[in-house]
């Protein structure tokens, strides 16, 4: 069987976690398998699962399971993984799957592959799968020889599919160990997506020339219903927040279109945004290294061409 | 407070990454070295910056071969006090992480610090079950961590927004942007660096359950497409009918 740990956030699930479901049921297809998923702590609707293809949906409602405690997490899901003896267990690589996947594979003995970007391939009864190594500069196919077998997946690598109907939920009595953390507290910035789970990105950098001009860059993402993120020294002197700061020191983004307004494309820059399905590059300088990961450039000045792109979307909604 | 810090070695970003004829094995020719930005700028400062305040020790760790040792050196020379290398060349993430544990479990750390990934693999792997191996509870992507007494407070970066955790030691944590600010060793520490004791160990035997089959590059991209910025109906269309991303 293949289990899918399926992430709830305050009781409600997300993006990520239909795309887990959908990576296990296509899975499980290309074994001869059949998926499940597992569901902890308080979760409305754990039957919806059913939709993307889990024949059976698991739900441990412990509200001492509603935050993340990796040590807990793990310890659960191990538990599961024995009773129901699952042969793959599917994550989400997120901020709770990536604390928790190589928990298992120590408690299940088990080989991982943590931020897999394809389905697996299984040929001759050995199970492989890729992953982006290097920030984006290569990808690495790694088989995975032991029973069971742990995969996180990042999010964007499959589009979640409706196959079936929602299905009963069966409760799962594990035991739940004490917890050794408190949390304290926990705060989400409400109405934006998130930038790791961003599917529309708009970033601006140092061709801003300072904060009071992000204006422009904010009207843009509200009319694409976009994330907005930054460079890194824009973050650095604090014209931006932190958690806008995209690259390789900052947050890695793969949206379907990511577009960089005053930006150079600095390696450490692009380590964070080459897996973006489409990019568009507006920069003044023809010269620009970011011309050559672009697969639109606008050569010109930012400050009248982000404003048009801006009534061009307008006008392309409002006759669409 | 006793604190141990596992740094890794990543290539730089800017090297260029090619592989060797049947795309098994990474091409190390030519490949700049340096310490995992996360490890040196975040965790490895963070503990310094706490036994400057609270006393105690600093000890690295890194399980690789003997190239590794300028590496080693320079986290001595930013101020770590002791340094630990497990010889081997590891061949995956939960073989790293159980030489780490083996060395570790008997000398009572207090916090065991990671940073949050390598930018090589990107496995952020190593500290969960380094963490599992010494059942100690694991705070990842910790932006800020602030002692008092025996109990830490700690900022965690979660998707669009942050947890605050209290945790008593032991504990091992990984290092986000935000924990600390990048040190560059002075003349005084490079000089010190050199008398701080490195100890080698052999590595304790284990099972891998993961290789690589191959690596492949990325298909190259194809020549920018240039559009007049008095256009942007243009590049809007493409967006929606071209690339279909509208
Ligand atoms: C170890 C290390 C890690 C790093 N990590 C990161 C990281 O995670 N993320 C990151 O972003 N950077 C990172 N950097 C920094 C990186 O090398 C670059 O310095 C940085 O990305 C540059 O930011 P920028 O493109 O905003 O600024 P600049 O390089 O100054 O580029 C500004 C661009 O704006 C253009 N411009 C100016 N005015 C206009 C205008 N009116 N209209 C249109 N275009 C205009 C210019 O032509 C220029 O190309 C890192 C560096 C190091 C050494």
């Amino acid at each position: 069987m293949v289990l899918v740990f399926a992430e709830s956030v305050n009781g409600k699930f997300k993006k990520a976690a239909f795309e887990a479901v959908t990576y296990g049921y296509q899975t499980a297809q290309l074994m001869g398998l059949s998926c499940a998923a597992l569901v902890l702590g308080k979760a409305a609707d754990a039957g919806e699962l059913g939709k993307y293809g889990a024949a059976k949906v698991h739900h441990l409602a412990n509200d001492q399971l509603n935050n993340l405690d990796s040590q807990v997490y793990a310890a659960v899901i191990a538990a599961a993984v024995e009773q129901l003896g699952a042969q793959v267990v599917v994550l989400s690589h997120t901020s709770t799957g990536k604390s928790i996947l190589g928990r298992l594979a120590v408690r299940l003995d088990a080989g991982s592959v943590p931020g897999a970007n394809a389905l697996p391939t299984y040929t001759d009864g050995v199970f492989a799968v890729s992953k982006p190594v290097f920030s984006g500069k290569a990808f690495a196919h790694i088989a995975i020889t032991s029973p069971v077998k742990l995969v996180s997946i990042m999010g964007n690598s499959l589009p979640p599919a409706i196959v079936g109907d929602a299905v009963a939920v069966t409760p799962l009595e594990v035991p739940v160990p004490a917890s050794r953390i408190k949390i304290i507290s926990v705060s989400r910035i409400e109405g934006t997506t998130p930038l790791p789970e961003a599917e529309l990105v708009v970033s601006a950098g140092r061709g801003m020339k300072g904060p009071e001009n992000w204006g422009i860059i904010e009207e843009l993402a509200k009319e694409l219903g976009a994330t907005t993120a930054c460079s890194r020294p824009v973050s650095d002197v604090g014209w931006r927040p932190h958690h806008e700061h995209v690259g390789q020191t900052g947050i890695t983004v793969r949206p379907n279109l990511y577009i960089a307004a005053g930006i150079s494309g600095a390696i450490q820059h692009l380590a964070g945004v080459n897996s973006s399905k489409t990019i568009v590059v507006i920069n003044k300088d023809p010269e620009a290294p970011f011309f050559k990961a672009a697969d639109y450039g606008v050569v010109g000045d930012l400050f009248e061409v982000v404003p048009r792109l801006t009534e061009a979307i307008r006008k392309h909604k409002q006759h669409a | 407070m006793k604190l141990l810090v596992c740094v890794s070695k990543t290539p730089d970003t800017t090297t260029k990454i090619t592989f060797n004829g049947d795309k098994t094995q990474l091409d190390t020719t030519g490949i700049q070295y340096i310490m995992n930005p996360y490890d040196e700028w975040y965790a490895l400062v963070r503990a310094i910056e706490l036994q400057e305040a609270e006393g105690g020790s600093v000890t690295i760790i890194n399980v690789g071969g003997a190239e590794n040792d300028s590496i080693i050196r320079k986290g001595l020379a930013i101020g770590a006090d002791a340094a630990v290398r497990i010889d081997t060349e590891s061949g995956s993430s939960l073989d790293v992480a159980k030489q780490i544990a083996a060395y570790a479990k008997d000398q009572g750390f207090d916090i065991v610090f990671f940073g949050k990934e390598t930018i090589d693999y990107n496995g952020s792997e190593v500290g969960a079950m380094v963490a599992e191996l010494l059942e100690m509870p694991f705070i990842s992507y910790a932006s800020k961590l602030e002692m008092n007494g025996d109990a830490a407070t700690i900022n965690r970066d979660i998707e669009g927004g942050t947890e605050v955790i209290e945790v008593a030691t032991p504990f091992a944590v990984s290092a986000a942007k935000g924990m600390a600010e990048q040190r560059i060793p002075n003349m005084k520490g490079i000089m010190t660096a050199k008398r701080k004791p490195l100890e080698v160990l052999a590595p304790v035997a284990t099972t891998d359950f993961t290789h690589v089959v191959s690596y492949e590059m990325p298909s190259a991209k194809s020549a920018v497409k240039l559009i007049d910025p008095e256009n942007m109906d243009e590049l809007v269309r493409l967006l929606s009918e071209e690339a279909k991303v509208l």
